[in-house]
């Protein structure tokens, strides 16, 4: 919200410079976003009054004029502002005045005639963007007088930042009030003006939701002035509000906002049909509303409407039909009481966020009202004239919000802020805050003012206490540690570890959007079923990953773009599936693989990634936690991964840990792939079992190497053989694969394998007759379960 | 004992009176140290040597003529011929040194390499700005006691919003643009709901930090749709602002690793009472005022403040009794202030070159 601080100095007496004052909202809660002076710098523009025009002998379009600047002589101007004409009263910047932006007056010669200054807009002058013609003043501008002086231009404008709970700040009146406090400076509220009625005119009216609507006033002017101008203070002041002028009947209503926070709405008298009836709408009833959009409505929204139609949505907007224009002599001025949660969330509902919604849904103090109207009836009367009918006022006492008393006992102010204060200082804080205190036995009985309607139990209190006290001045612990130590959980791999693995191994870790478009996860996860927002901010970040392969390929393709041949990804994150109906929101590790195995360097040939340089990295997790032994590897199908190398990955328990695999070919051209991408995805809960060792003596005698050679089928999976042998306990420690053949001197379907086994004994040093003995019995059992040959 | 044969020598020397199986073996010694000379590997060496010392070796031979003399004569010949084969076998020593000396500086020329060529092997990549920093916040509150705690993100509207006393309708609500999937479920707009979630779950005291995704319906050049938080809160039986001050206070200057300084004003949240938010003198400028901290010389850090009693409400821990602090972070403000990143949208295209800056 916009404030300025002449404006302030008519609520509250202060003598602090502009930073001190900013500084000091801020401290208090008020948080200050700019400072910014009332108009940009500029020097030698006096008002002005055109005595002659007269035609230029050489430009149609400009005209010689004789101006008066209060010296005695007439100046000489050319102009070519259209709404140039005789007594008219102008800004003119004399010879010798700087303009903003450096622009300095000189006494000079337009198509041959003198001209020594010139008229100004409010362009010009840097008052506004952009002018129409030149700015018109009052015809009791002082003509010769400083315009700095006489609008009062030597001001600042100070944005501050509100927060929801401080609704009673929503005006100049509240910003004041609060300045007086922390300042200590005298506040000098509006007082109510006395209105006395010339009419007997009224609008009468009729409440049907007295719960929404506790309090409605009005009265009925007639006979204003319709070629009234809004006087030139007036527009002033909404300006540097960030108001622009509208006309005497809307710039009152929006005056009598900013200047004491109440919203007003005008309506015009001979739109209305009957009387008022403020009642909550019919479902599909309709409102074209003042800026022409037609909404629909239903039983959530509170009207104002006549016998015949919906005329506003109350506290919100006002309606077209019964709208004020420059034609409007008779108005009926509303000023009520909307309840907050009626008026919450119906501004968002319709994309409509006004100064009066904005001030209703936190909450306008209900006593505010009379003064208000009052108030408004005042300023209009005074610049447009006309007659004054009665209040009307249909207060429902029962549905006012009613302000308890609030108690705060003695001993939570240090229990929560930590200091011990004199209770008089505690009591002072409070009537600073304009609230009135009783003490009990062991607590305060706080009753705030009407527009303090935010103080509602102790806590809100104690804040008050602590902001008075000044934040900065509360003092500070160092937090106490206390508790004892808690266990560490080792059989849990932490997942930092195995990021740090990966790290490692050359990976960089990614971070991409959970959610993405609907069509990548089409093609990766064609049978998960997705989860969709309802107000996704893109139709490509529409629906929930249901894997992280998506984000991971988007990001592969932008840094492949990027001329990156080597990419390697790994991301944390949650999936979304939904599982029989129910979200599911896992936690996976994914990786994406695509490029060189390793960098390009000396002595050493590029090798294109392939799916056992990624397994081994797989297995390095594994290996890290000790359990190697503990995953499996099978042959799967994945519909994101070729059919021919694609592994899924089980645990000992037998759950599926998750896929790993190259792309399939078909979705190469959609993802826009050239070289081949290896995917893993692995459920991080899963993967993150550790294996707390047990030490094992280590046997003394030697051990003993004997390789193998075997010729299987080609279809035959290594792991059935390698495992099978591994599972003969015993003698064998361990098997290593060195060598996988295909092709001459191996039979078509076929392939040879060869093994190193480790042999051990852990009381003896084996003998080769054991050994021998061993072996034989081993391969007639491989020839038996897997038709494996000794290769001669 | 050597000394002890070479003084027998000597008198056989001088009082020989034929000298000669000492001229013979001179001339041998002779010949054998130009044999030693000429020898150029240790093979050759070592045929030298078996030439005479072998079992067919001129030394060997001469000793096989001593039974032939008479044996008064034979102990002092025989020391004559051992003395001969000691020099040769100190003349053989002595070229295979030599030879062995040769042998290594040649060795040791040959495998001479270039050590300024680079090393071999994997490059190291590194984790992402915004992991780099969640972990310096963890270590840092995990020495004064903290858990880590994680919650979903698909959340609901209770956790999310009415359990923190942001009741439907509260114009708090407009503050966080938030992603719907139906009525009651949403992306969670804040890390908060990770307090209600372990507040439900176990029993104070509590000290917990709860870092993780959060998304707003926002995407500008200062705002994207999914950004990380940390939450963090302490409740028990006597906790007060003091302690919350200080928390926040060391933290910052332990993240900053600089004594930066630090105000609290208030401000409101609806799940705490009294609330504050954090500026620090901003680590651009010092203080002095950038375009960064809009030249105010403050950043805005984080906001906190002492837990609602409304909140406390929820999950039925009494008020009366217990007191707690809760403060929540941008994990992207504070990695960007640390790191002097200029662009919030950096943080998700995965750029390459922006994330190895971090490795």
């Amino acid at each position: 919200m916009l404030v300025n601080e002449a404006w302030l100095k008519e609520f509250v007496d202060y003598s602090i410079p502009t930073d001190t004052l900013t500084e000091k909202l801020t401290m208090a809660g008020l948080e200050v976003d700019s400072v910014n002076p009332a108009a940009a710098e500029f020097t030698g523009v006096v008002v002005g009054q055109v005595m002659s025009v007269d035609a230029h002998p050489n430009a149609d379009k400009l005209r010689l004029c004789k101006v008066s600047i209060g010296t005695g002589d007439l100046v000489d101007i050319v102009c070519g502002a259209s709404n140039v004409r005789v007594n008219l009263r102008i800004p003119v910047a004399t010879v010798g005045a700087v303009l903003p932006g450096n622009f300095k007056i000189k006494k000079s010669k337009l198509r041959g005639e003198p001209s020594h200054g010139m008229l100004c807009s409010e362009a010009e002058l840097g008052l506004a963007d952009s002018a129409e013609g030149l700015m018109e003043l009052p015809d009791d501008a002082p003509v010769g007088e400083d315009i700095r002086d006489y609008l009062q231009l030597n001001d600042t404008i100070i944005e501050v930042d509100l927060t929801p709970n401080r609704a009673d700040c929503l005006s100049i009146e509240g910003v004041a009030r609060e300045i007086a406090c922390f300042a200590g400076s005298d506040f000098k509220p509006a007082s109510a003006p006395q209105i006395k009625s010339t009419l007997d005119n009224v609008v009468n009216v009729t409440v049907d939701a007295p719960a929404d609507c506790p309090r409605y006033l009005g009265r009925v002017i007639k006979g204003l002035d319709r070629s009234a101008p809004t006087p030139i203070w007036m527009q002033e002041k909404l300006r540097r509000c960030g108001q622009r002028s509208l006309g005497p009947l809307v710039d009152v209503t929006n005056y009598v906002l900013l200047e004491l926070g109440q919203p007003l709405h005008a309506f015009d008298l001979n739109k209305i049909n009957g009387d008022l009836v403020v009642r909550r709408a019919r479902n599909n009833e309709k409102l074209t509303l003042l800026n022409e959009q037609e909404i629909t409505l239903d039983k959530d929204v509170l009207l104002i409407t006549d016998q015949q139609q919906a005329l506003a949505l109350a506290g919100v907007m006002g309606g077209a039909s019964s709208a004020v224009n420059d034609q409007t002599q008779d108005v009926f001025l509303e000023c009520a009481f909307f309840t907050p949660i009626t008026i919450a969330g119906k501004s968002r509902k319709f994309g409509l966020h006004t100064d009066a919604s904005h001030r209703f849904e936190r909450g306008v103090d209900p006593e505010l009202c009379y003064r208000a109207l009052d108030r408004a009836v005042q300023l209009l009367t005074q610049i447009a004239g006309g007659q004054v009918g009665p209040l009307t006022d249909v207060s429902s006492a029962e549905c006012l919000p009613s302000q308890q008393k609030v108690g705060l006992r003695f001993e939570r102010i240090e229990r929560v802020l930590g200091i011990k204060l004199k209770e008089e200082v505690v009591e002072s804080y409070f009537t600073s805050l304009g609230m009135t205190v009783e003490k009990e036995q062991n607590q305060w009985l706080v009753q705030a003012p009407s527009y303090r309607f935010d103080i509602a139990i102790e806590a809100d209190l104690i804040e008050e206490i602590a902001r008075l006290y000044g934040y900065d001045n509360l003092p500070q612990n160092s937090l106490n540690v206390s508790g004892c130590l808690a266990s560490v959980e080792e059989k849990i791999q932490p997942l930092d570890r195995i990021k740090d693995l990966l790290v490692d191994l050359g990976y960089q870790e990614a971070i991409t959007y959970s959610f993405t478009d609907e069509a990548s996860l089409k093609s990766l996860t064609p049978k998960d079923e997705v989860y969709r927002l309802k107000n996704p901010i893109s139709a490509d970040l529409s629906v929930m990953r249901t894997t992280l392969w998506a984000g991971l390929l988007q990001a592969m393709d932008a840094n492949t773009k990027r001329n990156e041949d080597t990419v390697r990804f790994f991301e944390t994150g949650l999936k979304f599936t939904l599982v029989n109906g129910e979200l599911q929101q896992q936690q996976m590790l994914s990786l994406l693989v695509t490029g060189n195995v390793r960098p390009e360097q000396w002595g050493e040939s590029l090798a294109e990634v392939d799916f056992y340089d990624v397994k081994s990295d797989i297995e390095s997790i594994f290996a890290l936690s000790g359990l190697a032994g503990d995953y499996q590897f099978k042959a799967a199908q994945h519909d994101a991964l070729h059919p021919g190398q694609t592994a899924e990955i089980s645990n000992k328990a037998g759950e599926s840990v998750g896929y790993m695999g190259l792309i399939h070919p078909a979705l190469e051209s959609e993802f826009d792939i050239k070289k081949p991408v290896y995917l893993v995805e692995l459920n991080v809960s899963l993967i993150q079992s550790q294996q707390i060792p047990v030490f094992e003596e280590i046997s003394k005698y030697p051990s003993v190497r004997r390789d193998l050679a075997l010729i299987v089928d080609e279809s035959l999976a290594v792991s059935d053989i390698t495992d099978y042998i591994c599972q003969q306990k015993g003698l064998i420690q361990n098997v290593l694969v060195f060598d996988v053949y295909q092709g001459k001197g191996i039979e078509n379907g076929r392939k040879s394998i060869a093994l190193g086994l480790i042999l051990q004994d852990k009381s003896k040093t084996l003998v080769e007759l054991e050994i021998d003995e061993l072996l034989n019995k081993l391969l007639i059992n491989l020839k038996d379960s897997f038709n494996a040959q000794l290769r001669g | 004992m050597r000394e002890r044969s070479v003084d027998l020598s000597l008198i056989y020397l001088d009082q020989a009176k034929d000298s000669h199986v000492e001229n013979s073996l001179e001339n041998i010694v002779e010949q054998a140290e130009t044999e030693l000379k000429l020898a150029d590997s240790l093979s050759a060496l070592e045929n030298i040597r078996v030439s005479y010392l072998g079992k067919k070796g001129v030394f060997t031979r001469q000793m096989k003529t001593l039974g032939s003399l008479p044996a008064e004569e034979r102990p002092k010949v025989g020391a004559t011929i051992n003395q001969a084969k000691q020099q040769f076998q100190g003349l053989l020593e002595q070229r295979k040194t030599v030879l062995e000396n040769e042998l290594l500086s040649k060795r040791l020329q040959e495998e001479t390499i270039d050590v300024t060529l680079p090393g071999r092997g994997q490059a190291v990549g590194g984790v992402h700005p915004v992991t780099r920093t969640m972990r310096r916040i963890e270590q840092i509150f995990n020495r004064i006691g903290f858990d880590v705690a994680m919650g979903p993100e698909v959340e609901d509207d209770f956790h999310n919003f009415e359990a923190l006393n942001i009741p439907a309708h509260h114009p708090a609500r407009a503050m966080h643009d938030t992603f719907y999937f139906d009525e009651h479920t949403l992306l969670r707009t804040h890390t908060s709901p990770v307090q209600i979630r372990v507040m439900e779950n176990s029993e104070p005291p509590l000290k917990i930090i709860a870092p993780g995704r959060v998304y707003r319906c926002d995407s500008d050049i200062t705002h994207t749709p999914m950004f990380h938080q940390v939450e963090g809160f302490v409740v028990d039986k006597n906790i007060n602002f003091a302690d919350l001050k200080g928390v926040i206070s060391e933290f910052l200057k332990a993240f900053f690793e600089k004594d930066v300084k630090v105000r609290f004003r208030p401000s409101y949240f609806p799940f705490t009472e009294p609330s504050a938010e954090v500026d620090i003198e901003c680590v651009m400028c010092e203080g002095k005022g950038c375009r960064v901290c809009g030249q105010t010389g403050w950043l805005e850090v984080l906001g906190c403040g002492m837990i609602h009693p409304e909140v406390f409400g929820h999950i039925n821990i009494d008020p009366d009794e217990y007191t707690g602090f809760a403060f929540g972070m941008g994990v992207e403000r504070l990695t960007m202030l640390r790191y002097k990143i200029n662009d919030l949208r950096l943080f998700f295209e995965n750029d390459l070159k922006f994330l190895r800056q971090f490795n």
